[in-house]
């Protein structure tokens, strides 16, 4: 069954602008440092979570590429897709593989290398995220459509723009302890409202950089993972859904029904309720899609999201720590990478080895992983 | 290493035999200033933010020769040399009228120096004019020339809606280098470090440059302007507060100061030398321009560490020393304040015809 699987190893890469390493570099150095972590030489899988190597560095067919690059030429290996959330879905793959018995040891892989292209380039690789037909193709943008909700939100609730602050606030205050994060800089909340606009109304302090980072995690069976390391940690859910791509084809644009549906199959398998987990690494990608995720979740009531922020709920000590590690934005949006990342932060809480950003008796952790504008939901519940 | 040795051996130093200096300096900005805001409001709906004030813009009968003429001419209204004892006029920037057919020659036959002269046009970046300061250095120091007339000077090519477009300006300075006896500065010691870094370039048939958008900062502009800058202090032994002024390349306002912070360097020592909060990046010109703005308000005894970048990429450093003949000398040609008190503001449609910008066919 699927709660059978568990993480023996992690790595990752500070997440920036690595401007002097290539994807398959970058890629190794993750995968040798979740090896040293698991202490193993090989894996007989590894599953790459990756959103734009084929557009931005002509190079797809990674699955191969890695296994070779890493020496382990010859083992199973391919790659996932699934704009943002490939790194989560290639997660979810790898509990499949762990509990469908085909493999002993998996290696869940994301890495991404987006930074090596910029201006309208970067945009319209960002873009293949969306509809093409009938979004990209007439000039929508990621952070457009995010502007579209966000500015609908804001009239449907009465919300105003400093409402959002403490999303972004938060995420600093703890990307600032994380050696690995992106953005290291402190963020005031009476800057967020101020800050250079993106996408009107989101602005620079709201919406996450993309960035280059890798990140890796080694699965095996629980069973096999108590005689390998001291600190085996259980993933006790692993669910994906999905939904339009368009924003016009949803029935309710302000709620992400792949969301729901997403973490209650996660919390069914793990015989859990969304209220259970000490922290909750979602996909900040700008404080609206925060705002919608914890809604969706329901940790929130519709149109109320954001006031867990203004009540601020959310730090280390809070009620619902949130972006743990500086989250999407400010730890950074490797976007294939990313759900790689937010599950190697979740091993790191339950672990205890989180340093200054851990959660005290942090025992189960969820993450989320969106693709798009929530087109695709990835809800992971780990446990001890 | 380079050449054999550590980069801050002593031997790096690039020094003259004779020692050598500036005997004659001379500014040129154009008149005509384009708001920033112009540039945000026909391209962000004036939504964008804008990282100067305003920039010069070259008029329609400018370009990089008649623009180096007259900073020559300045130069040697200030040397009061005879130009044909000239033996090299050496013009860089990176919008020369022509790829083939040197801007330096029609300089040359302006100002008299012609023909018992050498004339080359450089090209490296914004920091053409300051390895052709540091040519002159060679050139005279070695006892090859009486004088060498060096110029850094840009009508830089903004791609329009390109965040370059706030800032690519035109402007520049000319040198004139002689003996140390007849100087009012003299060069006590240069270094150049210089790496491939494709930061920002532009193929011959193409009309604009290309960039790596936040590329050009920590990886070059910072790293190339630092190291050249620590590596000089090393060799020569000294410290920020050694120098009275410091004039830094300056492709914006906020790079050259945090530049200079982190090379703990002050306020007070950056003021008179960067200008492109006024006048944009000129480019070539760019520190060549902000040190004939400090010229223009140095002391006899003032020293100046002045620290050119050049995209592809590389920094010259240079350690000046300012003499006694400053005194007479910066007040007899027009001075760098003066030009950018000159200004006729341009909207963007203006802007457009004066830069070529508008196709008629």
């Amino acid at each position: 069954m699927l709660q059978n699987t568990a993480i023996i190893g992690i790595g990752q890469t500070s997440v920036g602008e690595h401007w002097d390493l290539s994807l398959r570099q970058i890629a190794y150095q993750a995968m040798q440092a979740a090896l040293d972590d698991a202490g193993l030489q090989s894996v007989d899988v590894v599953i790459v979570g990756n959103a734009l190597g084929g557009v931005v560095s002509n190079q797809n067919h990674l699955g191969a590429l890695v296994a070779d690059f890493a020496g382990m030429r010859g083992i199973d290996g391919v790659r996932i897709e699934g704009a943002d959330a490939s790194g989560g879905l290639a997660l979810h793959q790898g509990c499949l593989m762990v509990a469908g018995g085909l493999a002993q040891t998996v290696m869940v892989l994301g890495v991404e290398k987006v930074t090596d292209v910029v201006g309208s380039t970067r945009n319209t690789a960002l873009a293949t995220f969306l509809d093409n037909d009938y979004e990209a193709a007439q000039g929508a943008t990621p952070a457009g459509m995010a502007a579209l909700l966000m500015r609908r939100y804001m009239h449907e609730y009465g919300v105003q723009l400093a409402d959002f602050a403490n999303f972004s606030v938060n995420a600093h205050a703890n990307g600032s302890k994380n050696p690995n994060a992106m953005f290291r800089n402190l963020i005031k909340a009476d800057r967020f409202v101020s800050a250079p606009l993106v996408a009107d109304p989101l602005n620079l302090f709201d919406i996450a950089p993309e960035a280059d980072g890798a990140a890796a995690v080694i699965l095996t069976s629980v069973e096999r993972a108590a005689d390998m390391v001291p600190q085996p940690i259980r993933i006790l859910g692993s669910a994906v859904a999905t939904d339009t791509l368009a924003l016009h084809d949803r029935l309710d644009p302000l709620f992400l029904a792949a969301v729901q549906r997403s973490v209650t199959q996660a919390c069914q398998q793990a015989a859990i309720a969304p209220h259970d987990v000490d922290l909750l690494e979602l996909h900040d990608v700008a404080t609206i899609i925060t705002t919608l995720s914890l809604e969706a979740s329901g940790f929130a009531s519709r149109g109320e999201g954001w006031q867990i922020a203004v009540e601020n709920q959310i730090g280390l000590t809070g009620q619902l720590p949130i972006s743990t590690f500086g989250g999407l934005k400010s730890r950074g949006n490797p976007l294939g990478a990313t759900g790689v990342y937010q599950a190697v932060e979740a091993t790191l809480q339950l672990r205890g080895d989180a340093g200054d950003n851990q959660v005290e008796h942090a025992e189960l952790a969820m993450t989320q992983n969106l693709g798009g504008l929530g087109s695709t939901a990835v809800t992971h519940v780990f446990g001890k | 290493m380079t050449n054999g040795m550590p980069f801050d051996d002593v031997r790096n130093l690039m020094k003259s035999n004779a020692p050598v200096g500036i005997v004659g300096y001379g500014a040129y900005i154009p008149r005509y200033r384009l708001p920033a805001a112009e540039v945000s409001r026909v391209w962000t709906n004036s939504l964008g933010g804008t990282p100067i004030t305003e920039k010069a813009v070259a008029g329609l009968d400018e370009d990089v020769i008649t623009m180096s003429i007259e900073a020559a001419r300045n130069a040697l209204a200030r040397a009061q040399i005879d130009p044909t004892q000239i033996r090299a006029v050496w013009v860089g920037s990176e919008s020369h009228p022509y790829a083939v057919k040197p801007t330096s020659t029609t300089v040359a036959e302006s100002i008299g120096a012609v023909p018992n002269t050498q004339a080359a046009d450089w090209e490296f970046a914004c920091k053409a004019g300051t390895e052709a300061l540091q040519a002159a250095m060679g050139f005279v120091g070695s006892g090859m020339a009486a004088y060498a007339l060096s110029i850094g000077m840009d009508t830089a090519q903004g791609r329009p809606g390109d965040a370059l477009e706030y800032t690519a300006a035109s402007g520049g300075a000319a040198y004139l280098v002689g003996p140390e006896a007849e100087s009012l500065a003299v060069f006590q010691g240069s270094y150049s470090y210089v790496t491939d870094t494709p930061d920002f370039w532009r193929r011959a048939e193409v009309r604009y440059p290309s960039h790596g958008d936040r590329f050009t900062g920590e990886p070059s502009y910072f790293k190339h302007v630092v190291t050249a800058a620590e590596t000089l202090m090393h060799m020569m032994g000294t410290q920020p507060s050694d120098y009275t002024y410091v004039v830094l390349h300056q492709p914006n306002v906020k790079f050259p100061e945090r530049a200079a912070k982190q090379l703990g360097f002050n306020a007070a020592q950056i003021k008179y030398g960067l200008l492109a909060g006024e006048i944009g990046n000129v480019y070539a010109g760019s520190c060549l321009l902000g040190l004939t703005a400090t010229l223009d308000e140095a002391q006899p005894g003032d020293r100046i560490l002045c620290v050119s970048y050049g995209s592809g990429a590389g920094s010259d450093a240079f350690d000046i020393r300012v003499t006694d003949a400053i005194t007479e000398r910066k007040d007899r040609a027009t001075k760098t304040r003066e030009y950018i008190a000159r200004r006729t503001p341009i909207d963007y449609a203006l802007y457009s015809r004066y830069r070529g910008n508008l196709a008629t066919e």
